[in-house]
């Protein structure tokens, strides 16, 4: 209950702290760039729930993002169904997928088991290139409306920057209460070891499918937010690079911690806009940026952070012992 | 569809698979000695053909030369990445190791447009493109070649595995780290053998097949990744398994493209890669590992 208590309060933090951040920008592209950052930390939320809690590696995490953004972009543009519809449908089209390719794929271990997730985000991103007809193919699919609810339409960038902050806290918010629940202890438990998990009595299939789906779900939702957000998708925001961008974010973020992940796709999304100024060598910095923090920050930024807070404490104690 | 043609996907696959089984090679190689799956592996590829590229036109150093040179620059690069990226972080995790990886493909590949640009190039076959025929089947000459020097490849390794006493160390640290440690195997030496030795394999197979697929700075990305599931086909960590692994994609990947649909031409691999991962979760000639609890 205590957790619970503190939970609620640094997300309430969280969330003010970011409903006031725009009004310190100079400019829509920061909003714009915010926006795009929250979006990806919706999904490395989800994938640090796979990844660092119950230690499931997902190279394929961008093929849920793209078949949401897809599939409501199509219902709501081919077909003319209303938005809620077809955001709904794409997060339930995502779900469906995402418990038919769980139940064989994760039965497999590490290495394999980053393989059939690639090897699935692999034919799902051919898919969206070559079915022209359906998705536009590799030019992509233009004119999908903007967000519009009970008749009030997000139209300009800074109502939608509302809307998707908003939606991020919820999912921190819930992802924080599964991970101090039995869930989280079972999907600990997992990442420790399987057999001992499954010996303690932990249904291992059932609860590594559940947090798959999750994950999946929540890759869903920051793709339907993502393509009623830039009304236009095309299949190269989808492909294997963002799986691995994805990757990157829960893993320079801290693994297993919420609050990491969101600092990694904040890091991530901004660093190639900074490094934009630099032209041509902008891939060569950002490849060098990341390979220096893995290096030196072994534990992410979240990790990072701990190791600092630990010195403050440290130096506290001793400053008290001194007195 | 007759015979003839085949034979011509047969062929076509086979040549293709070399440079598939190349980099899977190179994947095992260093997989068996560190436990990292190694995402710059294609990178050594695309290193390999265009390095052979840029001596050539630039230089003029002539065939043999070039490739020679390009191979060998190739294999330093591989150095390098062992002792300026993996080394330091050698006490983090494997995830941090792959991700540091991955962050080495991406900064060669930046070079790589920054040196070269977008454009893309190839090489001269290495003995004509005048095609010999057989039972119908047009076979280029390079395909002898690939084939030739993949085999050639596979026997060296295999005698330098077996009979060395630096192949022996290197299965030595696989099998197990602290006790190669103990008896007195520099393992940090073998860590850069088998970084030089897998960009050495990458760089031979890119230098291969550039004269008939061509090369640009962004070719290692495809390249990686058909390695990577050539490995995984086979049973990561066993080498001749990798090379197998790389002819039967290469292969059902031709077939694919010709009998379906040359659109669906990688999905088709994976797919048939998919298949097999959910029949026989450890590749086709990957032993059921025991582990103890």
């Amino acid at each position: 209950m205590k957790k619970f208590r503190t939970d609620l309060f640094s997300c309430s933090g969280f969330l003010i702290l970011l409903l006031v951040l725009p009004k310190f920008l100079t400019n829509d592209y920061y909003t714009n760039t915010l926006t795009l950052s929250w979006i990806h930390a919706i999904i490395a939320v989800g994938l640090n729930l796979l990844i660092g809690y119950a230690g499931q590696i997902s190279l394929g995490h961008a093929a849920f993002y793209g078949i949401a953004a897809y599939t409501t972009a199509i219902l709501t543009t081919t077909f003319s169904l209303p938005i809620i519809a077809g955001m709904l449908a794409g997060i339930i089209v995502v779900a469906i997928v995402a418990y038919l390719i769980g139940i064989p794929t994760l039965k497999l271990k590490g290495h394999y088991l980053a393989m059939g997730t690639l090897g699935f985000g692999i034919i799902v991103y051919i898919f969206f290139n070559e079915t022209i007809s359906i998705t536009g193919g590799p030019s992509g699919f233009t004119g999908i409306p903007r967000l519009n609810i009970f008749g009030f339409k997000f139209d300009s960038d800074l109502s939608y920057y509302y809307v998707v902050t908003v939606v991020l806290t919820l999912i921190i918010f819930v992802s924080l209460n599964i991970i101090n629940s039995r869930i989280g202890r079972a999907l600990r438990a997992i990442h420790t070891s399987e057999s001992a998990a499954q010996i303690a009595g932990i249904d291992i299939s059932k609860y590594k499918l559940f947090v798959f789906v999750l994950s999946a779900i929540f890759a869903a939702i920051a793709g339907v937010l993502y393509a009623h957000y830039l009304s236009f998708v095309a299949p190269s925001s989808f492909g294997f690079n963002f799986s691995i961008e994805l990757l990157a974010m829960v893993v320079l973020g801290g693994m297993a911690n919420i609050w990491g992940a969101v600092a990694g796709a904040l890091f991530l999304t901004v660093l190639p806009e900074f490094l934009r100024t630099f032209e041509n060598i902008e891939i060569l910095l950002y490849g060098a940026i990341l390979i220096v923090c893995m290096i030196f920050l072994p534990g992410g930024i979240a990790g990072g952070i701990f190791k600092i807070m630990k010195i403050f404490k440290r130096e506290k104690a001793v400053d008290a012992e001194k007195q | 569809m007759g015979i003839s043609s085949y034979l011509q996907f047969l062929i076509s696959g086979l040549t293709v698979g070399s440079t598939y089984g190349l980099t899977a090679l190179g994947f095992t190689i260093i997989f068996n000695t560190t436990g990292i799956i190694n995402f710059a592996q294609g990178e050594f590829v695309m290193l390999g053909g265009m390095l052979s590229v840029f001596f050539l036109k630039w230089f003029n150093l002539g065939l043999p030369v070039s490739i020679s040179l390009a191979i060998i620059t190739t294999t330093f690069v591989g150095a390098a990445i062992d002792r300026l990226a993996i080394r330091p972080a050698k006490k983090n995790s494997t995830i941090n190791l792959i991700i540091i990886t991955i962050g080495v493909s991406i900064l060669i590949r930046g070079i790589a447009m920054l040196v070269w640009g977008k454009d893309t190039f190839s090489l001269p076959q290495f003995s004509g493109h005048e095609p010999l025929h057989f039972a119908g089947a047009a076979i280029m000459p390079q395909s002898i070649w690939i084939l030739v020097i993949t085999l050639l490849i596979l026997m060296s390794l295999k005698i330098f595995f077996s009979k060395t006493i630096y192949g022996k160390g290197m299965l030595a640290c696989s099998y197990d780290k602290k006790a190669s440690y103990l008896v007195g195997i520099d393992v940090n030496k073998m860590v850069l053998f088998s970084f030089m030795i897998s960009a050495m394999v990458g760089a031979i197979g890119g230098a291969i097949l550039t004269p008939i697929t061509l090369t640009s700075y962004d070719a290692g990305i495809l390249l990686g990744l058909k390695g990577f599931s050539a490995c995984i086909i086979g049973g990561l960590g066993n080498p001749f398994g990798a090379a197998a692994g790389g002819l039967i994609l290469g292969v059902l990947e031709s077939f694919g493209a010709g009998v379906i649909s040359s659109a669906y031409k990688d999905a088709f691999a994976f797919f048939i890669l998919l298949i097999l991962l959910f029949v026989k979760p450890s590749g086709l000639f990957g032993q059921k590992s025991i582990k103890r609890v």
